[in-house]
């Protein structure tokens, strides 16, 4: 693992550049079959509405994916990012069959600094002026 | 109450065993948007360290996914198609990256089965690891069965 961010060079609150990622239709596709989760809601109109949601939704792995793509960025290394969790998928977020999407905007500081070093990263995601998930941390190691 | 809560403790697995390639990371990367290089150039996973190519840390989840993710789809558990299961909490610890040419198997235990509200949920504990027994990852799913928790065959609020 080689981190380009030094564990010295970080305290408690140092941010983790913000990125804003677009998630079309053709993306919950091409998700699907890059994860093998072929779910209804996530792509059949349909179905979403028929089990009480406003649209096709975004799987939840997809968002952790880009929620912890802003660490991995960060350090250049994602096999320095040892964990992440997410403690609720608190809003569903909803990809309208449109050529604008959802836009996921995505911002972090650091929450914590652990021995051996590595730190937690407190993450915000953020998808139509809402927070959609609660308690997304990520524990990368640092140099 | 539709799930069946006896399944509490029960574990699955070791599965069949997963074989990573580099094509399949490369498109997982793609489905993601992601193209760091490392998941993409052998070259540059070896700059960083790496025998070849890593996956992205969110990878983990194909073995969940390519398994079925016991007992989604073990009938005796009760999980209904409709109304719908969703994601509610996920957390994955890695011992180290998961890399091309890695050859993976995960065992599955069910930590709970609880009533939460109209909802019911579960929650398993994903272990990965190489047929040899050397840990690479664990992974914590909690499902929620949407409105399943007082009347079997409710419907979705």
């Amino acid at each position: 693992m080689t981190s380009r961010i030094r564990y010295a060079d970080v305290q408690v609150g140092t941010p983790i550049p913000e990125q804003t990622f677009v998630l079309k239709r053709v993306d919950l596709l091409r998700y699907c079959g890059g994860c093998s989760d072929f779910t209804a809601t996530h792509w059949n109109e349909r179905v979403a509405k028929a089990v009480g949601l406003p649209d096709v939704i975004a799987h939840g792995t997809l968002i952790i994916a880009e929620a912890v793509r802003i660490v991995s960025d960060w350090v250049g290394d994602p096999g320095a990012v040892v964990e992440y969790s997410v403690s609720r998928f608190a809003h569903p977020v909803v990809v309208p069959d449109d050529d604008v999407g959802a836009q996921l905007r995505v911002s972090g500081r650091v929450e914590q600094k652990l021995d051996a070093e590595c730190v937690v990263a407190r993450l915000s995601v953020h998808c139509g002026g809402r927070e959609v998930v609660a308690g997304a941390r990520a524990v990368v190691r640092l140099a | 109450m539709v799930l069946n809560r006896n399944f509490t403790g029960r574990s699955h697995g070791p599965t069949p065993v997963y074989e990573v390639s580099r094509e399949k990371i490369r498109d997982y990367a793609i489905a993601t948007g992601d193209l760091h290089p490392a998941y993409l150039d052998p070259a540059v996973a070896r700059q960083l360290g790496y025998r070849d190519v890593i996956a992205p840390p969110s990878f983990a989840v194909m073995l969940f996914f390519r398994f079925g993710g016991w007992p989604l789809y073990d009938p005796e558990f009760g999980k209904k198609k409709d109304p719908v299961c969703v994601h509610r909490a996920q957390r994955a610890t890695h011992q180290r990256p998961i890399v091309a040419g890695d050859r993976l198997v995960q065992t599955t235990f069910v930590n709970e089965v609880v009533e939460r509200g109209e909802h019911e949920q579960w929650t398993m504990t994903h272990t990965i690891t190489t047929p040899e027994g050397e840990p690479v990852c664990v992974v914590v799913n909690t499902i929620v069965s949407r409105g399943t928790a007082h009347e079997p065959g409710s419907t979705a609020s």
